[in-house]
């Protein structure tokens, strides 16, 4: 899938002379759309209590300690970054909260000024860190498409020109003249970000704006940032979405730590970053986990892959059987907790959602220590990597118990006693083998 | 390929960090002039929108403000007015420059407040959101001087070549309020305590400026302490100008000139060197 629509992408942006970081080889500057050279920014972190909002406080701080700056630590947000774009690039961001990823693209937008090192831009920014800025509610459609696009860094008279294709994507023309308030949400990001998708910026900066909006209209986003591209322009784009990271990049950048920790090739960056936290040896101790989100209330302790024979392995064959097998704990007393498997692929899509009541498995009253295993059948993926992740909530899935992403991985390798013939993984996911049956034509 | 050509092609734009004192960028302010009437345009509509009287209000409130004056200050203080004019025309005079500077102080200390979300997202000349602010200071100033002019009209009250100068005091009080905005505004992102101290501020400073009673009226061992505060020459000045009587005090006047400007320039300077880390502190 991901593959088909790369290739749609020009062949000069999709084989860019990728300069590896550092290494000091750059695009030809006739080329150039983006040269950021040593970009650092820290912030000041006063510590709890002591942050100084009023005027007293300053005071009171500055007789207590009159010689000290203030207390509090510097946090370097973004340590050392330098890397470049050139032109007609489409370049993916990613890196977990906290990466740097935010800070970039505000810097990048000219929001917040760096702390040292340089960017040079060579043509017109226009960049899109949240969907509908500025957008107010009591104002019309029509009103907001106006305040918006002018925000955003257009004139009036570009918007007059524009004015019918941002209603035509938008799909609101009934309401043009309805206030803002009274739309439903999908009907607000919709206008906002056809007012976004007009702006016709050289080089077009995106943070996370696909995480809103209908499924539909995240499609037919992702389709006009393609079109964007297409005509040459630079797209820098920044995603939890690793999905239309791989669909729409030529080329990602990976930042853990305020640092670009690898950048090139989107599906080796995604790859890294996402098996960075992944065991590959079968088994993973996740009493330690740091990457986790949820309330507390159950935690995951380990997870194994297995055989069918119930040792530990992480290479598997088409048609093989799976075994997985997870503990966790209830560090409170729950009634019930609903469980789930997640798989994905190697570059980031995710393929499953085993969720135990689809296969009519409940745990109720469960112990503080549990533990549970899960037999795949069969499997029929095709040769690659994957990733599997592991989810506990509340029965109606409103509140997530504790959530580990991408904590273990295992590989399906050619050959068995299924694949009788070489299954190369571009050409392929779902290994399906129907019953085919011949018919007399023309009966 | 022709890649050695190229090598000089300079960048549109170079981000670096900005350091020390610098001048505000006029020039790039007015290539955001469309951003500038559009939120001007926004805040006019936002005032009145869902308002049963809607812009009737923009009459009724100078109208309704100079009555509660005069009664206060005349009818059950007893003061008087100098000079015959109408103790009302004389309260409205004085609420009219003051309205224009006042407004303009505390639309200008808020406007970075109130677009907090823009600044924390968007990229464009900070100094856009304190300017587009002053359009609705200006529309309500222009009102307030038609109905003065009616109720010169109305009291038969000549104001001579002396109206001609009226812009002067105009622009004057522009820039004192900036300079005063600014300067709060640049302070108020940080500290929020400005925010409560200005109004204060402000209340003192209108009982001391000439804007209720006249500067004839204070006695002579204190006028000239008075007098320090430059708000009251140019206010008497802006009276002198719409009635055609009263005291101009040219040395004083320059005085007020020079401190308007000066409080200008350092409210301009104070946001510039502020600005970079608004989006940080918001």
């Amino acid at each position: 899938m991901s593959s088909e629509l790369l290739s749609s992408i020009p062949s000069e942006t999709a084989a860019p002379a990728i300069p590896a970081v550092h290494s000091g080889t750059s695009p030809r500057a006739s080329e150039l759309a983006v040269e950021i050279r040593e970009i650092s920014k820290s912030y000041h972190i006063t510590h709890q209590g002591s942050r100084a909002t009023s005027l007293t406080e300053v005071v009171m701080n500055r007789i207590r300690r009159p010689l000290g700056n203030s207390t509090g630590e510097t946090f370097w947000a973004l340590d050392d970054i330098s890397f470049s774009i050139a032109k007609g690039e489409v370049v993916g961001i990613i890196g977990r909260n906290g990466a740097g990823k935010s800070t970039l693209l505000k810097i990048l937008s000219r929001v917040t000024e760096p702390t040292t090192g340089q960017i040079d831009l060579y043509g017109r920014v226009g960049s899109l860190l949240e969907v509908g800025t500025g957008f107010h509610p009591d104002l019309t459609g029509r009103e907001n498409i106006y305040l918006n696009g002018t925000i955003l860094g257009m004139t009036r008279k570009e918007i007059d020109r524009q004015f019918d294709a941002i209603v035509d994507f938008s799909e609101i023309e009934k309401f043009l003249d309805t206030p803002v308030k009274r739309y439903s949400s999908g009907m607000y990001v919709r206008l906002a970000f056809a007012v976004a998708a007009h702006l016709n910026p050289e080089i077009l900066i995106i943070d996370e704006v696909l995480a809103v909006g209908d499924l539909q209209f995240q499609k037919k986003c992702l389709g006009k940032i393609g079109d964007v591209s297409k005509n040459g322009r630079t797209v820098l784009f920044v995603s939890h979405n690793m999905g239309a990271v791989a669909q729409l990049c030529s080329r990602a950048v990976l930042l853990e730590k305020g640092k670009v920790k690898m950048s090139g090739e989107t599906g080796t960056v995604i790859a890294e970053f996402l098996s960075a936290g992944a065991s590959d040896s079968g088994t993973v101790d996740l009493a330690a986990h740091e990457l986790r989100r949820g309330t507390g209330a159950v935690k995951f302790m380990k997870a194994a892959i297995r055989n069918a024979q119930g040792e530990l392995c992480t290479a598997f064959q088409i048609g093989d059987d799976i075994l997985i097998d997870f503990e966790f704990q209830c560090r409170e007393s729950l009634r019930a907790v609903k469980l789930a498997a997640e798989m994905f692929t190697g570059d980031g899509m995710k393929i499953a959602n085993m969720v135990d009541v689809d296969s009519h498995f409940a745990m109720s009253n469960p112990k503080q220590r549990e533990k549970v295993t899960l037999r795949i059948k069969d499997i029929r993926l095709y040769p690659g990597s994957y990733l599997l992740g592991f989810w506990a909530g509340s029965v109606d899935s409103a509140s997530t118990y504790d959530w580990v992403e991408n904590c273990l991985q295992f590989e399906i390798v050619g050959g068995g006693m299924l694949a009788s013939r070489e299954l190369p993984r571009s050409s392929g996911l779902l290994f399906m083998t129907p019953q085919w049956h011949q018919h007399v034509a023309g009966e | 390929m022709t890649a050695v050509v190229s090598q000089t092609i300079k960048p549109l734009v170079s981000i670096r960090a900005t350091r020390g004192w610098s001048a505000l960028n006029f020039l790039e302010v007015w290539q955001f002039r469309d951003l500038m009437f559009t939120m001007a345009g926004r805040d006019l509509k936002l005032r009145y929108r869902q308002t049963a009287l809607g812009a009737i209000w923009v009459v009724a409130q100078p109208l309704l403000g100079a009555g509660i004056f005069s009664f206060i200050f005349q009818i059950v203080a007893g003061l008087k007015s100098p000079n015959g004019i109408p103790f009302f025309v004389f309260m409205f005079a004085g609420l009219m420059a003051w309205g224009l500077f006042g407004s303009a102080v505390g639309r200008t200390n808020a406007s970075i407040g109130n677009n907090s979300n823009l600044i924390a997202k968007v990229y464009f000349p900070r100094f856009v959101l304190p300017l587009s602010s002053l359009f609705s200071t200006l529309i309500d100033f222009t009102v307030s001087l038609a109905m003065m002019i009616v109720l010169l009209i109305i009291f038969n009250i000549h104001p001579g070549w002396g109206l001609l100068l009226l812009p002067v005091w105009i622009v004057l009080l522009l820039l004192m309020a900036m300079g005063i905005g600014l300067f709060a505004a640049s302070l108020s992102i940080r500290y929020r305590d400005i925010n409560i101290l200005l109004p204060v501020f402000m209340q003192f400073l209108m009982y001391g400026s000439a804007v209720i009673v006249a500067t004839s009226s204070i006695p002579e061992k204190y006028r000239f302490y008075y007098l320090l505060n430059p708000l009251v020459s140019i206010i008497e000045a802006f009276k002198w100008s719409l009635f055609g009587v009263g005291e101009i005090r040219w040395n004083y006047l320059i005085y007020g000139a020079i401190t308007s400007v000066a409080l200008f320039l350092i409210g301009c300077l104070t946001f510039k060197r502020m600005e970079r880390g608004f989006a940080d502190v918001i």
